[in-house]
């Protein structure tokens, strides 16, 4: 797995020049490509790209929601960051969201408590779930020999289906037999948001304090540095003395923890209630926040702020221009595509310089 | 921070600026009297549910001089993962809109969420019924509104093409899911289908079956509901030859054509849409459709006229000529899957429905479970209609949810 961990090559011989040659070529290329696309489809590129910029910053409220989806794209990707040290791909992110926001809402609708206590508790919860499911994909890996992709995508569906019965079966609205979603939470479960808009500062300040957290957890600690030997190589740091098992399990938890305060978040902040697809995709679009970053702590939050500011703005492309939002999500898919790409492309240079 | 962290946030704020840079949008003409919103759950073009309404904006565009509609479709969690209705009505408040329709059932408790938050917006939520005084969920909001056609009329109608046409005596319903609207409207089908199969084919009514299975919202979204195109399928193996669909797509006639063309005895009656039996027409009984025109054009030149009040409105059919564009909130469609003869007798029950010769909601009408809902001589009242708690007896599948 050490290959996935692979470092983007930023050489310390070539200058930066060459530096920003190798990070933009991709990002412009992704442009053109969009662009080209959409000549195809008739539309009019500096329009959408201008609607796209407008969609996302256009107002206070707007950039708001972008913030909206910039905090559980941070929590998700610094749980990935945890996992990806340790040479894991967490692709059963999605999963341990949907957990974290059954987590919360089972305490929702359990306890009738004031708002701070209750919203706190909340959080709990959805760390909990998370982390439980989490922690099942890393059984299935250490104990079960499941490659945590297949693992983790299984789960995921396994998920989604306990949504679904808890939605249409027990938590079902009186009356009603509806996939569209729970009740709405009792008010004091609401996550408060900044007066007219849809973000408010507790979640904010959770994502930050997570993301600092990380960031030191993997810099500075043994179990940091431990993560990491086994992400480069887990055979090795086993015949070292690193208890790989343990440190694997302990990673999936840990990102459990982070994804299912996203659902938490999204559960609380933005729904009110459990819906199907409460994950919103953010899990999936932290992978790629995560790729993009070089898996650099230090830049997610940057280009988590570029995916919600792309997936926000393409809201405002078919109400202005009649494009679908999809493209929005094209852009992102090829920047990272391509970033990637690129990056293993220079590798192959200049190893071919260099013999 | 390490040189390629700077690097990339060097990179960052540069595409900041040259896009901060970048020419600002073109503003909506402030010539134009009146830009209304419409939010719709599915496709704009999905030959149902929503095209109705896309269409209804239109109508008012051409009515109206001057007024302009904007549309975001596709908004449910599926397709449009992270997007909350208070998103859109944000972006469409930046737009100068100020008369925003939210056009499904989905959207009721969102709509009723957010109006307070919003007291310069009018909201109305259509097929909702929080702005009703007398319903069950009345809430007191200022700048909430609900419309909605009395479609079941026109399902009634649907049930009697559906009981004249059929050879087995067994018709399945393709339902979205459970709440007040589609147990009324499945049980106005039924009726319509009962009254047809013994007054008109003079059978007995023990023999009609009639078959309910819900797919669990509006449409189809893998993974989430049943797939309609496998529910109308198996509706056909299981020895039914008619399929009336409940919900906002046309899989149920798409699936009837092409087991027709096949060489199979089978009909659909679709629903929603005025031209809702184009996508198989020979497959096609007829369509029960909303009308939502004349109830947008109200709402729009109140509006403007500053006379709105909230209120909850249940439009009924134009009766003299469903087919009226400018009049009835719901119409009816005959197929090319209908017979000649056929069609003149459910001509006949529409004319009976329409001068009150005939009224299905007359007692006594039973429950699934056996309960009397409305007693020999009574009528039900719209209360009573609109809040239908039940199938009705001779009807199979699930009433409610299960417990």
């Amino acid at each position: 797995m050490s290959e996935i961990t692979q470092k983007p090559v930023f050489s310390k011989k070539t200058g930066f020049s060459a530096d920003l040659l190798w990070t933009m070529g991709p990002i412009i290329l992704a442009l053109l490509l969009t662009t080209l696309a959409l000549v195809a489809i008739g539309a009019d590129p500096l329009k959408a790209y201008t609607t796209l910029w407008n969609g996302a910053f256009g107002s206070p409220e707007k950039l708001g929601s972008v913030i909206d989806a910039w905090v559980p794209l941070v929590f998700c990707s610094v749980g990935l960051l945890v996992t990806f040290t340790a040479g894991l791909w967490n692709i059963g992110i999605e999963g341990q969201i949907v957990m974290g926001a059954i987590g919360a809402a089972w305490v929702a609708r359990t306890f009738d408590l004031p708002a701070e206590i209750l919203i706190a508790l909340m959080f709990i919860g959805g760390a909990l779930g998370g982390a439980a499911w989490a922690l099942l994909a890393g059984a299935l890996k250490v104990y079960g020999r499941v490659h945590e992709i297949f693992g983790g995508l299984g789960l995921n569906f396994v998920a989604m289906g306990v949504t679904l019965y808890l939605i249409i079966g027990p938590w079902k609205r009186a009356g009603i037999a509806s996939t569209s979603g729970t009740e709405p939470f009792r008010p004091a479960a609401w996550l408060l948001n900044f007066p007219g808009l849809t973000v408010g500062p507790v979640e904010i300040i959770l994502a930050i304090i997570s993301l600092a957290l990380i960031y030191f957890a993997l810099r500075g600690t043994l179990w940091g540095l431990q993560l990491k030997a086994i992400g480069k190589n887990a055979r090795s740091a086993f015949w070292l003395g690193i208890p790989t098992s343990r440190h694997m399990l302990g990673a999936f938890a840990v990102c459990g923890v982070f994804a299912g305060l996203a659902g938490a978040e999204q559960a609380s902040g933005v729904w009110a209630r459990l819906i199907p697809a409460i994950s919103g995709g953010y899990g999936y679009l932290a992978i790629l926040v995560v790729l993009l970053s070089g898996f650099r702590a230090p830049l997610v939050p940057f280009v988590a702020f570029f995916f919600a500011a792309v997936s926000k703005g393409s809201i405002s492309l078919p109400l202005d221009l009649q494009v679908d939002s999809a493209l929005g999500g094209v852009l992102q898919g090829v920047v990272v595509l391509l970033f990637v790409l690129s990056q293993g492309v220079r590798a192959k240079w200049t190893q071919t310089l260099s013999s | 921070m390490s040189k390629r962290v700077l690097l990339v946030v060097t990179i960052f704020v540069i595409a900041g600026i040259i896009a901060a840079c970048a020419p600002a949008p073109t503003a909506t003409p402030v010539a134009k009297p009146i830009t209304f919103g419409v939010v719709l759950v599915g496709p704009y073009n999905d030959h149902g549910w929503s095209e109705a309404h896309y269409t209804a904006a239109q109508y008012v565009k051409s009515k109206l001089p001057g007024s302009d509609f904007i549309y975001i479709d596709k908004l449910n969690p599926a397709d449009r993962p992270g997007m909350t209705l208070e998103q859109v009505v944000n972006d469409m408040k930046s737009k100068g809109v100020r008369l925003i329709l939210t056009t499904s059932d989905d959207f009721q408790t969102d709509t009723i969420a957010i109006a307070p938050k919003f007291p310069d917006i009018t909201f109305i939520n259509a097929s909702g019924d929080s702005a009703w005084k007398d319903g069950k969920n009345y809430k007191d909001i200022k700048n909430l509104g609900n419309f909605m056609g009395k479609m079941e009329y026109m399902k009634m109608v649907a049930g009697c093409a559906a009981a004249l046409s059929t050879q087995t005596g067994k018709m399945g319903f393709l339902g979205p899911l459970i709440n007040d609207e589609t147990r009324r409207l499945a049980d106005a089908a039924y009726l319509g289908a009962k009254y047809c199969w013994t007054t008109y084919a003079k059978k007995n009514a023990a023999d009609l079956k009639f078959d309910v299975k819900w797919i669990g919202f509006w449409f189809n979204i893998p993974g989430v509901t049943l797939d309609p195109t496998k529910v109308a399928n198996d509706f056909f193996n299981a020895g039914n030859d008619v399929v009336i669909s409940g919900i906002d797509t046309t899989e149920a006639l798409v699936v009837t054509g092409q087991r027709q063309a096949k060489g199979e005895k089978v009909w659909a009656v679709s629903y929603d849409y005025k031209e809702g039996c184009n996508e198989a027409p020979n497959a096609c009984l007829g369509v029960p459709y909303f009308n939502w025109g004349p109830a947008y054009l109200k709402t729009v030149k109140e509006f403007q006229a500053g006379t709105w009040k909230p209120s909850w409105d249940w439009n009924g059919p134009d009766w003299a000529n469903l087919d009226n564009p400018d009049t009835g909130a719901v119409g009816f469609t005959f197929g090319k899957g209908l017979t000649d003869a056929n069609k003149t007798t459910v001509q006949q029950f529409i004319k009976g429905l329409g001068d009150g010769s005939i009224n299905l909601w007359k007692g006594p009408i039973t429950l699934q479970d056996g309960t009397v809902y409305v007693k020999e001589g009574a009528v039900a009242t719209d209360k009573e209609i609109w809040y239908l708690p039940q199938l009705l007896q001779g009807m199979t599948g699930q009433s409610a949810p299960t417990k």
